[in-house]
């Protein structure tokens, strides 16, 4: 049964945008498919891996739980969003530079979400950013660059001049 | 996978959504936060022909402190109230519970009347409710009722909620005097649903002795428990670390009939009940002391 197709108008990533898609379809889907975004990375479908994590008017959200007319009217930020004026975000130049992915698969979702943290609390914890990142899963990397990295690119976002440490970037001699 | 394809209604006021469960009774299905909805329809393990969208309906969002305790919105999202100061203050067992939840993602999108009327017997909140002894507003094409949690759930995903009635509203009775509550639950990581979990809520009378308990229990049966012959065995007693033993005893060997599955065996999830049942009222007892 060919679906009518529904129509809805939003902000994504900073511009307005319509977009008409099936309207059975997810979030996750209507990015990658009929916006052509596809940083958005599609994992478990079930909640448990976050690996689809998109801000949702600046909050976290699962875009595979979400149906793309949910977002009528509201303001949707992926992973093509971060970077400004041809500039990685803070966040993007940190986990690069500290080796925070190893498959990549989960960073999007991973830098959206410390996106997120960073806008409400700009001197997080460990145990805040842990909190954070909770709903994120990576198999590959481990955690620990990944915190180190939100780290980093907290303190040059307060404007620090952070550079990160030696046994961060090369191991333990 | 991928959602099935289904009409889909987005009405603004609870008459309108109400008229739509109508016409389309029992194909129809509200969505709440879909957070479990969702997931299930990915995999086609639900296929509603109508979806009804209740996240554009703002009287149905909310939080409400008054003299008689507080009301909750049913579309209310769960991070809202995990960071309500009047949560906070008057239903202290809502908020200790609620960072159990998944995680902030889930939450952010989660709703707290989704929740409850999913009735998951590994969801914090239905057991929270019992403890509690909150009360449901239900309204239907035959006018609006209220149900006492414990009444609402009837089995493994099953509630006295009918297919045209909606789950409105949540009303948690205002703490008694010196009462206290506590959430505890084991989980093999943190946001995974719970092997076992327990609210319980006691209260203290002049001489310290345990007035009245409600200890519910989640992961352990079709739904919510509501731990009767934990709660009969400490009521009246002083609470001494043996009464409280007397009564976890009781929890696990008499409350339950608990499902082993792949995550935990029944008798391992007895023997968490009786540990986190001993721990519950161990905090609930001190906290109703501090008051």
């Amino acid at each position: 049964m060919p679906d009518p197709k529904a129509t809805i108008s939003f902000e994504l990533n900073g511009e307005p945008a319509t977009l008409a898609f099936a309207p059975h379809k997810t979030l996750l889907e209507v990015l990658r498919e009929d916006a052509g975004l596809t940083g958005t990375k599609h994992g478990c479908e079930l909640g448990e891996c976050g690996t689809c994590t998109v801000l949702l008017d600046g909050t976290p959200v699962l875009s595979c739980l979400l149906l793309g007319l949910a977002c009528a009217g509201h303001r949707v930020t992926t992973v093509e969003g971060m970077a400004a004026g041809g500039r990685l975000h803070p966040l993007q130049d940190a986990f690069a530079e500290l080796g925070a992915a190893q498959c990549g698969y989960c960073t999007p979702a991973f830098l959206l979400a410390a996106q997120a943290l960073l806008a409400v609390e700009p001197r997080p914890s460990r145990a805040a950013i842990k909190q954070a990142l909770a709903g994120n899963l990576c198999r590959c990397t481990g955690y620990l660059k990944i915190y180190e990295a939100v780290e980093l690119a907290a303190a040059r976002l307060r404007g620090e001049d952070a550079t990160p440490a030696r046994e961060t970037l090369y191991g333990h001699a | 996978m991928k959602p099935a394809p289904f009409e889909y209604h987005r009405p603004g006021t609870v008459e309108e959504a109400l008229a739509v469960l109508a016409r389309h009774s029992g194909d129809a299905k509200p969505l709440a936060g879909g957070q479990s909805l969702i997931p299930a329809m990915n995999f086609r393990l639900a296929r509603p022909a109508v979806l009804v969208d209740l996240n554009r309906i703002p009287a149905l969002a909310g939080i409400r402190g008054s003299a008689d305790g507080l009301r909750i919105g049913a579309m209310t999202r769960q991070r809202a109230v995990e960071r309500d100061a009047t949560v906070a203050r008057d239903a202290p067992l809502v908020a200790e519970a609620l960072p159990h939840i998944a995680h902030p993602q889930i939450r952010t999108r989660g709703t707290v009347g989704g929740s409850l009327a999913h009735a998951d017997p590994a969801a914090e909140l239905p057991a929270v409710m019992v403890a509690l002894d909150a009360t449901f507003d239900l309204v239907g094409p035959r006018g609006r009722r209220s149900i006492a949690a414990t009444e609402f759930y009837t089995g493994l995903f099953t509630t006295a909620l009918a297919p045209d009635e909606l789950l409105v509203e949540i009303a948690i009775p205002r703490p008694a005097p010196r009462s206290g509550s506590a959430f505890v639950e084991v989980a093999r990581r943190h946001g995974d649903y719970a092997l076992a979990g327990v609210a319980a809520v006691v209260a203290l009378d002049d001489a310290g002795r345990c007035r009245a308990a409600r200890i519910a229990l989640l992961s352990v049966g079709d739904g919510p428990v509501l731990a009767r012959k934990a709660a009969q065995a400490i009521t009246g007693e002083s609470l001494t670390a043996e009464a409280i033993k007397g009564a976890a005893d009781a929890a696990a060997s008499q409350d339950i009939d608990p499902p082993g599955d792949i995550h935990a065996s029944a008798a391992y999830r007895r023997q968490l009940v009786g540990v986190l049942v001993r721990r519950a009222l161990q905090r609930a007892c001190e906290r109703a002391r501090s008051h």
